[in-house]
C-alpha cells in the first residue's frame, strides 16, 4: 500500500507538485491521470526516492523513505520514465543484474527471471542483446527487471507510452495479472481511454494538485457526465495535454 | 553476490563487449606510446650516427684559395662541394646545412702570417643541421690550432705560451643518466596510458549511463549510491591497471629495438623498474578514475564528457612540461604532489639512482590523499538528485 500526504516539490520558482495526497491500495490498480507536465513523473520520482519532497510524507507499506530509503526501494518495483537498458547486455542479463542488486540468490533470480520472461511473452528476445530492441521489447525488458524481486508495490510511469495496439493490450493484461496477484499497482498516464479501461481508482492531477480522487463510477456521478472522457475534461477544465 | 561485486562484474563484462573501449584500453593507450617512441628513437639515432661517421659534402666558397684548408677538411671526411652563389639563401632554403666561405684575401694574409677569416654560415634554429655544423666547426678549430702551433714552433716558441689554460672535461654523467635525459618524457607516457585506459569506461559509466537513461532505473534499486560508485571505480581502475601493465611490458622491450650501445647509454626497463613504476602509479590510477568520473558526472552526454576529459588530459602533461623547461632540483615536498612526484620518481629510476623509502612513502601518501579527496567529491556528486535525472 502506498500513502501520499500533501506532497510538494518546487524547482526554483516552478511548483511542479503542489500538495498531492492519495492512497493506492493492495489488489487495486490506481491510475494517476493528468495532462503532460501536470507533475505525475515528479510525484512518482518522490515515491521511489529519487527525489526528496520539499514537504509532505510518503509511506510505502507504512515505511517512510525519509527514514529508510533502501527499505522502501526494496518494496517497490519501478518502471521509471527513463527506460534505459544496457544495450551490450542481453535481456536476460539485464534482468539478472537487477536481481543481484536486489541482493537475491542466483537460484531465486533464475526462477523469477524465467517466470517473468514467460509472463511477459518475451522468450524469443531473452537471449538477444537489447541494442536495436523495439519500443515494446524495451518496455517488456524494463518491466521484467523492475519486478525481478517480486515487489508488493508496482509503480509504472506511462507504461504504454510508445507501444502499438498489440503491445498495449498485452501490457494491460499484465497489469490485471499483477492486480490479481494482490499487488498494489500505481501507474501514470495521460491517456483517458487507458485509465478508464484499467483503473479501480483514478487520481486526477492538474497543475501539481489533485483535482479528483475516486472510482470511475463515482467520477461519472459527480460530474453528471455519461462518459469518463467528458468527465475528465470537465474536472481538469481543459482537454489540453490529454489524449483520448 | 553483493551490490559492489554485481556492479563491478556487470561493468567489466559490458565493456569487454565494447570494441571502442577495448581498443583504447588494450591497444591505443598502452601500445601507441612505446611503438611511436621506438620508431622515433630509431630514426633519430640512425640519422645522427650517419652524420657523425659518414663523409659529408659541404659547399665551400673560395676553395681554390686555400688548398691546405681543403685538405684538412677532406682528411676529416668533409668534402668541399660545389660553390653556391648565395650561401645565406641556400642555408635559409635548406638546400645546404652549412656553407663555408673563405675570405678573398686568404692567400695574402696567410703568407704574411696574419689571421684569416673563414665564415661558417648556418642556421642554429635548424636542429637537424646541428651535428653537421658542430662537426665542421670542430674541424675548422682544430685546423686553426694546429697551424697556430706550427707558426709558434717556427718562431722558436712553445705552443703552450699561446694557451695558458687548458680545459679538461670531466663529465660525471653515467651512461644510464644520459639515457634518463632522452627518456625524460617516459613518466608522461605512463600517466597518459592510465588516463586513456580508464577514460572511455569513466565516460560510459556516468555520462553514458545518464545519456542512455539507465541511471534512474539503476538508482531505484535498494543499494546505497556509494556502493554503486565503488563498483564502477573498481571497474575503471581494473582497465587502467591492465593498460599500464601492458604499457610497462611494451616499454621493457624498447632496449632490444633501440641501438643503445651505439649511443653509449644503458637502458634498464626490466622487471624491477616496471614493478616500481606500477607501485608509484597506483595512487594516480585511483585519482584519475575518480576525477574522470567526477567530470563525466557533470556532463549531460557522452560527447560532452569526452570534450571535458580531453581538457582534463592536459593536466598530466604539466609536470613533464614544467620539468623539461625548468629543471628543478627535487625537494622532498615535491614527491608528495601527485603527478609531479611520480614524474620525479620515474626519472630517478631511469637514472639508475633508485628511489628512497622516504620518497616512495611521500609519493604514495600524497597521491592516495588526493585520490581520497577526489573519491569523496565524486561520492558527493553521486548523491545529488540532479545526477539521475536524464532529461
Amino acid at each position: 500500500m502506498i500513502e501520499v500526504k500533501d506532497l510538494r516539490k518546487a524547482f526554483g520558482a516552478v511548483k511542479a507538485v503542489d500538495g498531492v495526497s492519495f492512497t493506492a491500495r493492495d489488489g487495486e490498480i490506481t491510475g494517476l491521470l493528468g495532462p503532460n507536465g501536470a507533475g505525475k513523473t515528479t510525484t512518482l520520482r518522490m515515491l521511489y526516492t529519487l527525489m526528496k519532497p520539499d514537504t509532505g510524507q510518503v509511506l510505502v507499506d507504512g515505511v517512510d523513505p525519509a527514514d529508510d530509503p533502501v527499505a522502501v526501494r526494496r518494496r517497490l518495483g519501478v518502471l521509471p520514465d527513463a527506460r534505459g537498458l544496457y544495450k551490450r547486455l542481453t535481456a536476460s542479463e539485464n534482468i539478472t543484474y537487477f536481481g543481484r542488486l536486489q541482493g537475491m540468490s542466483e537460484t531465486e533470480i533464475a526462477r523469477r527471471r524465467e517466470a517473468l520472461i514467460d509472463a511477459l511473452e518475451m522468450r524469443d528476445i531473452a537471449t538477444r542483446r537489447t541494442e536495436g530492441f523495439s519500443q515494446g521489447q524495451r518496455v517488456k525488458t524494463a518491466i521484467a527487471r523492475a519486478l525481478v524481486h517480486d515487489p508488493r508495490n508496482v509503480l509504472l510511469d506511462e507504461p504504454t507510452n510508445g507501444l502499438d495496439v498489440m503491445a498495449t493490450r498485452a501490457m494491460r493484461r499484465f497489469m490485471h495479472q499483477l492486480k490479481a496477484e494482490g499487488r498494489c499497482v500505481l501507474f501514470s498516464s495521460h491517456i483517458m481511454q487507458e485509465v478508464a479501461a484499467l483503473c479501480d481508482r483514478i487520481v486526477v492531477i492538474a497543475h501539481g494538485t489533485v483535482v479528483a480522487d475516486d472510482t470511475p463510477s463515482a467520477l461519472l456521478e459527480k460530474t453528471g457526465e455519461t462518459s469518463l472522457e467528458e468527465a475528465f475534461v470537465k474536472i481538469i477544465g481543459t482537454d489540453e495535454g490529454l489524449a483520448a | 553476490m553483493n551490490a559492489f561485486t554485481a556492479v563491478y562484474w556487470k561493468e567489466v563484462r559490458e565493456n569487454l563487449r565494447d570494441r571502442r573501449t577495448l581498443i583504447n584500453a588494450l591497444i591505443t593507450g598502452p601500445l601507441l606510446g612505446p611503438v611511436l617512441f621506438i620508431m622515433l628513437m630509431n630514426v633519430m639515432v640512425n640519422r645522427e650516427l650517419a652524420r657523425a661517421d659518414q663523409p659529408i659534402n659541404v659547399p665551400v666558397i673560395g676553395a681554390e684559395l686555400a688548398p691546405n684548408f681543403i685538405r684538412a677538411l677532406k682528411s676529416a671526411g668533409i668534402d668541399a662541394g660545389a660553390t653556391v652563389t648565395d650561401p645565406e639563401r641556400a642555408v635559409h632554403d635548406m638546400r645546404a646545412d652549412v656553407v663555408i666561405r673563405i675570405a678573398p684575401d686568404y692567400v695574402q694574409a696567410w703568407n704574411k702570417g696574419q689571421s684569416v677569416q673563414v665564415e661558417v654560415i648556418y642556421d642554429s634554429s635548424r636542429r637537424d643541421a646541428n651535428t653537421t655544423v658542430a662537426r665542421v666547426r670542430g674541424v675548422v678549430e682544430n685546423f686553426a690550432r694546429r697551424e697556430g702551433a706550427m707558426r709558434l714552433i717556427a718562431r722558436g716558441l712553445s705552443p703552450s705560451t699561446a694557451w695558458p689554460v687548458n680545459v679538461a672535461d670531466r663529465d660525471q654523467a653515467t651512461s644510464q643518466s644520459r639515457s634518463a635525459l632522452m627518456f625524460s618524457f617516459l613518466p608522461y607516457f605512463f600517466v597518459l596510458t592510465v588516463f586513456m585506459g580508464g577514460m572511455y569506461l569513466a565516460i560510459d559509466l556516468t555520462a553514458g549511463e545518464r545519456e542512455r537513461q539507465s541511471l534512474e532505473p539503476l538508482f531505484v534499486n535498494p543499494v546505497a549510491r556509494w556502493k554503486i560508485l565503488a563498483g564502477k571505480l573498481a571497474a575503471i581502475c581494473t582497465f587502467s591497471v591492465i593498460s599500464l601493465l601492458l604499457s610497462v611490458a611494451a616499454f621493457s622491450t624498447a632496449p632490444w629495438f633501440i641501438p643503445t650501445e651505439k649511443l653509449g647509454i644503458v637502458l634498464d626497463l626490466g622487471l624491477r623498474f616496471g614493478a616500481q613504476v606500477v607501485l608509484l602509479m597506483l595512487p594516480l590510477i585511483l585519482l584519475l578514475a575518480a576525477l574522470q568520473s567526477l567530470v563525466s558526472a557533470f556532463a549531460k552526454s557522452y560527447r560532452e564528457a569526452q570534450t571535458y576529459l580531453s581538457i582534463l588530459m592536459i593536466i598530466p602533461i604539466l609536470p613533464s612540461a614544467l620539468l623539461s623547461v625548468i629543471p628543478l632540483k627535487p625537494e622532498p615536498w615535491m614527491y608528495a604532489v601527485p603527478l609531479l612526484g611520480q614524474n620525479l620518481g620515474i626519472v630517478q629510476l631511469l637514472r639508475g639512482d633508485g628511489i628512497t623509502g622516504q620518497e616512495l612513502v611521500l609519493c604514495l601518501a600524497g597521491g592516495f590523499a588526493a585520490a581520497a579527496l577526489a573519491v569523496w567529491a565524486t561520492a558527493l556528486m553521486y548523491r545529488s538528485e540532479r545526477l539521475a535525472i536524464s532529461a
